[in-house]
């Protein structure tokens, strides 16, 4: 089944044999995966495990240790590469939001076109506009993140990635600081980006929007991929004792 | 006019107070040139003292240890001895050292930099090695998450400096910046000890001709404390309208 998604063309994202060590600790060992165009895959498993790590080694933010990250064919652990070019390509939502706190959710949302591709700034309003709207939050164009909830600020944090028309959604834990409410404003979104065939890469806890959303679920421990397969595999019938053990914890 | 002059003549006359900057041109003339070189100096120092700042605070976050090694000598020379001590060092020690030149229009040897000059030159350096403090006291205290926000979207170092972590430092050093430039203010009269004709300077010029020293010191002291608060409640102000809602101690 799932060789069949993966076939359907070249995987926008590739990792092989990527290690990552920060002084004498080893966060992942030996970590392969990949990722085709417009498929969501979700990265669960127990905190430490070194999943955060993954996406931030994708958008550079990390250098990794040794192995390959492809980004759409870019090799990412380069000395020469371009991290602009590549961070223009992936969007990354993190746990906390981190928002501009001094600038408004439109401001939030503009600032990188205008600054980083040097894009017309009307145009870039307009757009930004449209993003928000999108995210359900028209009308709070003006406001600034503290006057918002955090539900709303997570909103204007996947508006202010979407504006940089990435090929990519990297989402680091992002409801993992919500209440169950705000939290289903975010899934929502994230959802109806998912359908619309954006490629997304989450790392989360939640293990039914998993379930929902993914095309393929990685479970890691440790900093190694224990077992991956499609949502139901992996987390209705797992193999491995380690997910088992995990899955009767979060459920 | 002239009954205005008349007046201040007649209370000294019936009372003894002799304010005589307001009857007397010329020393009004001294009392005022006093009293604009004063504002000149506090004016070109405080701007002086706030590049000195921003350039030591960026070096500071230098990958190159010798220039993290010379910024701190730098405060620690300018913070751990007395600004007296420093003026005399600038005019005195190093204004002797430098080679004397041609003045444009006698063609007789001058030196360098006048005393106003170097006044300026130590009392910024003075001021700067606190501001450098107080700017990266700022800086520190922007988050390492909203930074890494601002790099995943492709900002570059410096525009990160300039349109996040700028913004948001500068905000949160606002009331520390206005102690030590109030304070820079005051320490412009210091000027003194090297025959710069400033406020307390022109002061006592007027009392050791009119021997009305107690109504010199009195006016100067209004004047100081007329200028800072004016100063102070200017930052205030300033303060009041970089606020950003839901940001900082106003949440």
């Amino acid at each position: 089944m799932r060789s069949v998604t993966h076939a359907l063309g070249a995987p926008i994202v590739l990792l092989k044999h990527v290690c990552k060590r920060f002084g004498d600790v080893e966060v992942l060992k030996d970590i392969s995966l990949e990722v085709a165009k417009g498929e969501t895959i979700c990265i669960i498993g127990p905190s430490g495990s070194g999943k955060s790590t993954i996406l931030r080694c994708i958008n550079g933010l990390v250098p990794v240790t040794s192995g390959s990250i492809k980004v759409d064919g870019v090799e990412v652990n380069d000395p020469k590469l371009d991290t602009l070019a590549l961070r223009r390509k992936v969007g990354i939502v993190f746990q906390q939001y981190n928002l501009f706190p001094h600038k408004t959710a439109l401001q939030n949302v503009m600032m990188a076109p205008v600054t980083v591709l040097k894009q017309d700034k009307a145009e870039v309003e307009a757009r930004a506009l449209k993003l928000l709207d999108k995210v359900r939050l028209a009308g709070k164009e003006s406001s600034y993140p503290g006057e918002l909830s955090g539900g709303q600020q997570q909103r204007v944090a996947i508006a202010r990635s979407l504006a940089m028309n990435p090929l990519l959604m990297l989402f680091d834990e992002v409801t993992a600081a919500l209440d169950p409410e705000t939290k289903k404003e975010v899934l929502v979104t994230i959802r109806e980006l998912a359908a619309e065939g954006m490629t997304c890469i989450l790392v989360t806890h939640e293990m039914s929007f998993a379930r929902e959303v993914a095309d393929h679920v990685y479970f890691t421990d440790a900093g190694v991929i224990v077992e991956h397969g499609a949502p139901d595999e992996i987390l209705q019938h797992p193999k491995e004792p380690r997910t088992r053990a995990f899955l009767e914890q979060v459920l | 006019m002239e009954a205005f002059a008349d007046w201040f003549r007649w209370l000294y006359e019936v009372t003894g107070i002799n304010l005589t900057y307001f009857y007397d041109p010329f020393d009004r003339a001294r009392m005022l040139r006093g009293l604009l070189l004063t504002l000149w100096m506090a004016g070109v120092t405080i701007a002086l003292s706030i590049v000195v700042g921003l350039i030591g605070a960026w070096l500071q976050g230098s990958r190159f240890r010798w220039l993290r090694l010379a910024v701190d000598g730098f405060i620690s020379l300018f913070r751990n001895t007395p600004p007296l001590v420093q003026i005399y060092f600038f005019y005195f020690g190093l204004g002797y050292m430098l080679p004397r030149v041609p003045d444009v229009s006698s063609g007789q040897l001058e030196p360098l930099l006048s005393n106003v000059q170097w006044a300026i030159v130590s009392l910024s350096l003075f001021a700067g090695a606190f501001n450098i403090e107080i700017f990266r006291s700022g800086i520190e205290a922007v988050s390492r998450s909203t930074v890494e926000a601002a790099e995943s979207l492709g900002f570059s170092r410096w525009q990160t400096y300039r349109d996040v972590v700028l913004p948001l430092a500068i905000r949160t050093c606002l009331p520390a910046l206005s102690n030590n430039l109030v304070n820079l203010i005051k320490t412009t009269n210091l000027a003194y000890a090297i025959a710069v004709p400033e406020l307390m300077y022109a002061a006592k010029q007027i009392w050791a001709d009119t021997t009305n020293v107690p109504e010199m010191m009195i006016t100067v002291l209004v004047i100081y404390v007329a200028i800072a608060t004016l100063f102070a409640w200017g930052m205030t102000r300033l303060e009041r309208w970089l606020k950003v809602p839901g940001f900082g101690t106003g949440a």
